[in-house]
C-alpha cells in the first residue's frame, strides 16, 4: 500500500487525476477499499464493474459528494487534497454526466448548455445573447449541431445526451465522467457519441466511461479499470482485453458463450400469428413459437416489437390477422384474459411498471395469481402467500434474505427475478420477455438466462425481445428480425453468423 | 427572425388566449354594446387588478413546482394587521405599508419552511396554513371589519384621465398602475435574473437542480415568500379599492386565481408559464365573468367553468407525461 504522500508507482507524468488509498465506508460496509487509480490527460478510460462494485462511489468521491476516510490522497492537476467539495471539484474541471442526464426539460437547449451562467448569486442579470453565444461556441468546439431554441424535453434521447455533454464542456471541463452513456442509444447514435468523445480526447480532455456493458465504448478506450466489490482488480490497456476476459474479471465467473440453438420444428406450436397488423404500429406479421422453443425478436427501438408484444398480451387489439394459441384462435380483450389463456408478459421497464417497489417481495411475487391462490370467496389463508413465494424462491434460486422485505431493497438482478417469478407463478404456456436484461449486469444476466432456459426445457414457449444481437444469438433457437413494423428476416444461430445478423439489424 | 417571432406569438398558450379573448370581445360586444365601451374595459381591468397581482404571485410558486392555496388568507391577515395599526396607532404611512408587505412575506416564508423542512406536499401544507391563518384572523377580530381607514389609504388616486365615449371621464387609477409594475418586475425577475432561472430549473427537474448546486430551500423561500409579499400588496390594493378592511372579503377567490394562472400556461407540475400568459388568463376570465353577468347567466355557471379549466389543465399535463413516456420507451 502506498503511503498517501509517496508518489504512487506508475503515476505517469501525464496523470490529470491520481487517487491513492481512497476508502469509503457506508454504515460499516466498505464500498471502496484503499483504491489507487489514475486518469491521464486526453485519455479515454473505462471504469467497469457490476452493480455495487464501487463505480458510482468513485464518481462521487471525485465530484465531492462523498468524503473518503482520512488518509486518502486525491491529486488533481498537481494539487493535493484529502477530500473535495462539489464546488471545488467543478472548479478543478471535473464534470459528471449522470445516466439520467439531469437536464431541464422545460428550458431551451441554449439555456441548458449555458446554465452555469445562472448559478452563483441570485441577482445576476442573465443575457440571452451571451447564453446563446456560449452554447454556440461549445457546440462548435465539439463539432455538434443542435437546435438552440428547442426545448430539451422535445428532443430525442440521443440529442439530449449531446446537450448534457455540451453542458459539461461549456465550463471548460478537463475530466468528464459519463455514466452508462450508451444504454439507450442505437448503433449510429453511439457512433456519433464516440465521434464527439474522440474530439474531446484530441482537445486533451480525459473521458471516463462508467459502464457494465462491454461493447461499444471499449472500441475507443485507451485503458480499462475493473472494480469488483470495492477493490480494483487492475488497469489494463484496452487492446489486451476482450469481452470474455472482461466479463470474467467483472464477475469472477468463467462465462462460456455457447450457441444453444436447438431444432424445435417437430414440437407442437404454442403460438401462431398470421397476417397480424395494427395501424401505425406493425403489419403482415407471421410467425410461430413452438413448445419449449426460445424465439428472439430483434430490431431497433421503434421497430414495433413492444407494440406487437402488447397486442399478443391483449393490451392493444390488432386490426387485422389472427393469433392462435395451441391451435385455438385467441381474442384477448384485456391482459387479464391473456393471462388466463396462458400468456405472461414481462415488461421492459420492469422497475417502473413490473413491480410495486414499496411492497414486499412475496406480495409482488403472488400479485398475478392472487385469485388462484385464494379461495372462491376471496379469502387468502394466512401463510399462503409466503408458501407460494418461498416455493418459487427455491425453484429460481433467488438469494433474498427475507421475503417480507420491500422490493426496493433488492439489487437490479434480483428485482428482475422477482418480476419473472410473478409471471412464472401464472404457469404460462407462452412467456414474452421484453428486453429482460436491460440495466442488469453480466453475472445476473447469466442467472436470468439460466431461468429462461430451464423454463424452455419444461416446455414453456418463450418470445424474447432484445436490442442486443449477442443476447439472442447465444440464448435463442431462432431469431426474428423486425424493422419498420414488419418481420424482415429469420436467422438460426450457429447456421447464420453472429456478425451477419448484427450487420443486418444495425444496417 | 422577426417573422418566426411573430409566428411564435400565435403559438402556445398566449396565442390561443389572444384569439379567444378577441373572439369573446366581439361576441359580448355584439350582444351588449356597452361591453366594449372605454368605461367598461377600464373598469374590468381595474376590477381585476387584485386578482392579477395574486395570480402573478401564484405563477411564481407554480413555476417552482409547488402550489399555494393559502394566499388569500395571507392577504387578509396582512391587510387586517396593517389596517389595525393604521387606525389604532400613529405610525407613519411607510411603516403601515411595510407592516402589510412584511406580514405577507413572512407568512409566505413560513409556508416555504414548512414544505422544505417537513418534506410534505405543498398543497397539503398550504391547505392547512390557509385554515390556520384565516381562522386565527377570524378568532382574534371576531369577524369585525375596519371601516375608518385613513384617507391616504382609501382615497382614490387617479394617475391619468381622459374623456371616454360616455359622460364620465375614464380614469387610469393606482390599482392598474400597481398591477402593471408588479407584472413588469416579476417578468424581469423570472426571465432575466439568475434567481428566476433557477426557479424555472427547479420546477423543470428538481434532482438536476440539486446536482447543479442550486439551493433548493432558498429558491422555495423565494417563491412562496414572493407570493406572500404580493398577497400583502394585493391586500393593500383591495382595501384601497373598497375603502375598508373586511376579514373575509378576499377568501373564496382562490380558484379564480389558480384557473387564470394555469390558463396562462403555468403547468401544475412546474417549470412553465409566463407573466404575459397569466395576465391574459386573468383578462379572459374577467371578461367571461363580466360578459356572462351582462347576459344574466347564473354565477354558478362561471364557477363550473373555473373547475373545468383546472381539470383540463391537470388532464393535459397527465396526457403530455404519458405521451413523452411513450416516446422514451
Amino acid at each position: 500500500m502506498n503511503h498517501p504522500d509517496a508518489p504512487a508507482a506508475g503515476a505517469a507524468a501525464g496523470a490529470f487525476v491520481r487517487i491513492a488509498n481512497v476508502t469509503m465506508k457506508f454504515s460499516g460496509i466498505t464500498a471502496l477499499n484503499a483504491l489507487d487509480w489514475d486518469v491521464r490527460r486526453g485519455e479515454v478510460h473505462c471504469l467497469m464493474g457490476e452493480n455495487g462494485c464501487g463505480k458510482s462511489t468513485t464518481i462521487k468521491v471525485l465530484s465531492g459528494i462523498n468524503k473518503p476516510e482520512p488518509g486518502a490522497l486525491i491529486e488533481i492537476d498537481g494539487k493535493r487534497f484529502e477530500q473535495l467539495t462539489p464546488h471545488l471539484s467543478k472548479q478543478l474541471g471535473i464534470q459528471v454526466i449522470y445516466q439520467d442526464l439531469s437536464l431541464f426539460p422545460n428550458l431551451s437547449v441554449a439555456e441548458n448548455i449555458s446554465f452555469e451562467d445562472a448559478l452563483g448569486g441570485y441577482t445576476a442579470v442573465i443575457s440571452r445573447a451571451r447564453m446563446r453565444e456560449r452554447a454556440q461556441a461549445t457546440m462548435k468546439r465539439l463539432g455538434v449541431s443542435l437546435p438552440l431554441d428547442a426545448q430539451v424535453g422535445d428532443l430525442p434521447i440521443a440529442m439530449r445526451q449531446l446537450v448534457a455533454i455540451c453542458r459539461g464542456m461549456a465550463s471548460q471541463a478537463r475530466l468528464l465522467f459519463m455514466d452508462e452513456p450508451t444504454a439507450s442509444l442505437t448503433r449510429s447514435e453511439v457512433d456519433s457519441l464516440l465521434a464527439v468523445v474522440r474530439r474531446l480526447k484530441a482537445d486533451g480532455v480525459a473521458v471516463v466511461f462508467v459502464s457494465h456493458k462491454l461493447d461499444e465504448v471499449v472500441e475507443i478506450a485507451d485503458r480499462v479499470t475493473v472494480l469488483r466489490d470495492g477493490n480494483k482488480l487492475g488497469t489494463y490497456p484496452a487492446a489486451e482485453l476482450n469481452d470474455k476476459r472482461l466479463g470474467e474479471l467483472m464477475t469472477g465467473l468463467q462465462i462460456e458463450h455457447v450457441v444453444r440453438a436447438r431444432d424445435c420444428s417437430s414440437a407442437a406450436p404454442v403460438l401462431e400469428v398470421r397476417g397480424l397488423g395494427r395501424d401505425g404500429e406493425y403489419d403482415k406479421v407471421d410467425f410461430s413459437v413452438r413448445k419449449g422453443e426460445i424465439v428472439g425478436l430483434v430490431g431497433l427501438l421503434g421497430a414495433g416489437r413492444t407494440e406487437l408484444a402488447l397486442s399478443l398480451f391483449g393490451m392493444s387489439p390488432p386490426d387485422r390477422g389472427e393469433i392462435l394459441l395451441e391451435g385455438k384462435p385467441m381474442r384477448a380483450r384485456s391482459n387479464r384474459q391473456a393471462i388466463d389463456a396462458g400468456i405472461a408478459y414481462v415488461s421492459e421497464d420492469r422497475l417502473s411498471i413490473g413491480l410495486n417497489m414499496r411492497q414486499s417481495v412475496q406480495d409482488n411475487m403472488v400479485l398475478a395469481v392472487l385469485n388462484r391462490i385464494s379461495s372462491r370467496t376471496g379469502w387468502l389463508p394466512p401463510g399462503r402467500r409466503a408458501q407460494v413465494a418461498s416455493e418459487w424462491r427455491d425453484r429460481l434460486r433467488i438469494k433474498i434474505p427475507s421475503l417480507g422485505a420491500p422490493v426496493s431493497q433488492l439489487s437490479g438482478g434480483n428485482a428482475q427475478r422477482v418480476v419473472l417469478t410473478k409471471w412464472l407463478a401464472t404457469e404460462p404456456k407462452l412467456l414474452i420477455l421484453d428486453s429482460p436484461t436491460v440495466g442488469v449486469d453480466i453475472g445476473n444476466k447469466q442467472g436470468i438466462y439460466e431461468i429462461v432456459h430451464g423454463l424452455a426445457e419444461r416446455g414453456v414457449a418463450v418470445l424474447m425481445i432484445s436490442d442486443e444481437v449477442p443476447e439472442v444469438y447465444f440464448n435463442c433457437d431462432r431469431v426474428l428480425h423486425m424493422r419498420g413494423g414488419e418481420l424482415v428476416g429469420e436467422f438460426v444461430p450457429g447456421r447464420d453468423d453472429e456478425a451477419h445478423i448484427e450487420a443486418s439489424v444495425y444496417a | 427572425m422577426r417573422n418566426s417571432r411573430l409566428v411564435g406569438l400565435l403559438h402556445g398558450p398566449k396565442g390561443y388566449l389572444s384569439i379567444v379573448i378577441a373572439a369573446m370581445a366581439l361576441f359580448f360586444g355584439a350582444l351588449a354594446p356597452q361591453f366594449l365601451s372605454w368605461g367598461n374595459v377600464v373598469d374590468l381591468v381595474e376590477g381585476s387588478s387584485v386578482t392579477a397581482i395574486l395570480a402573478i404571485g401564484l405563477f411564481v410558486v407554480l413555476v417552482a413546482g409547488g402550489i399555494d392555496i393559502s394566499f388569500a388568507a395571507t392577504a387578509s391577515v396582512a391587510q387586517y394587521a396593517a389596517a389595525y395599526f393604521a387606525t389604532k396607532s400613529q405610525l407613519p404611512i411607510a411603516a403601515i405599508i411595510a407592516i402589510n408587505l412584511l406580514v405577507g412575506a413572512l407568512l409566505g416564508c413560513l409556508n416555504a419552511l414548512l414544505i422544505d423542512r417537513l418534506r410534505a406536499t405543498s398543497i397539503i401544507i398550504t391547505i392547512s396554513t390557509m385554515s390556520v391563518f384565516f381562522a386565527l384572523l377570524m378568532y382574534f377580530t371576531g369577524g369585525r371589519s375596519i371601516y375608518d381607514l385613513p384617507a391616504w389609504w382609501s382615497g382614490p388616486v387617479v394617475l391619468f384621465e381622459f374623456a371616454g365615449s360616455g359622460d364620465a371621464p375614464v380614469r387610469i387609477t393606482l390599482p392598474i398602475a400597481v398591477m402593471l409594475v408588479v407584472a413588469a418586475v416579476t417578468a424581469f425577475i423570472m426571465n432575466r435574473t439568475s434567481l428566476g432561472r433557477q426557479t424555472f430549473a427547479m420546477g423543470g427537474n428538481v434532482e438536476a437542480a440539486r446536482r447543479m448546486g442550486i439551493n433548493l430551500s432558498m429558491t422555495q423561500v423565494f417563491a412562496y415568500g414572493y407570493l406572500g409579499l404580493l398577497a400583502g400588496l394585493a391586500g393593500l390594493v383591495q382595501a384601497h379599492r373598497v375603502g375598508e378592511a373586511v376579514p373575509n372579503a378576499m377568501v373564496g377567490g382562490e380558484l379564480f386565481v389558480l384557473a387564470a394562472a394555469v390558463l396562462g400556461g403555468a403547468s401544475l407540475t412546474g417549470g412553465s408559464g409566463s407573466v404575459g400568459g397569466v395576465m391574459l388568463g386573468i383578462l379572459l376570465l374577467a371578461m367571461l365573468r363580466n360578459g356572462l353577468n351582462l347576459l344574466g347567466v347564473s354565477p354558478y355557471f362561471f364557477q363550473i367553468l373555473l373547475g373545468v379549466v383546472i381539470l383540463a389543465s391537470a388532464a393535459m399535463t397527465g396526457l403530455k407525461a404519458r405521451r413523452s413516456k411513450a416516446v422514451a420507451v
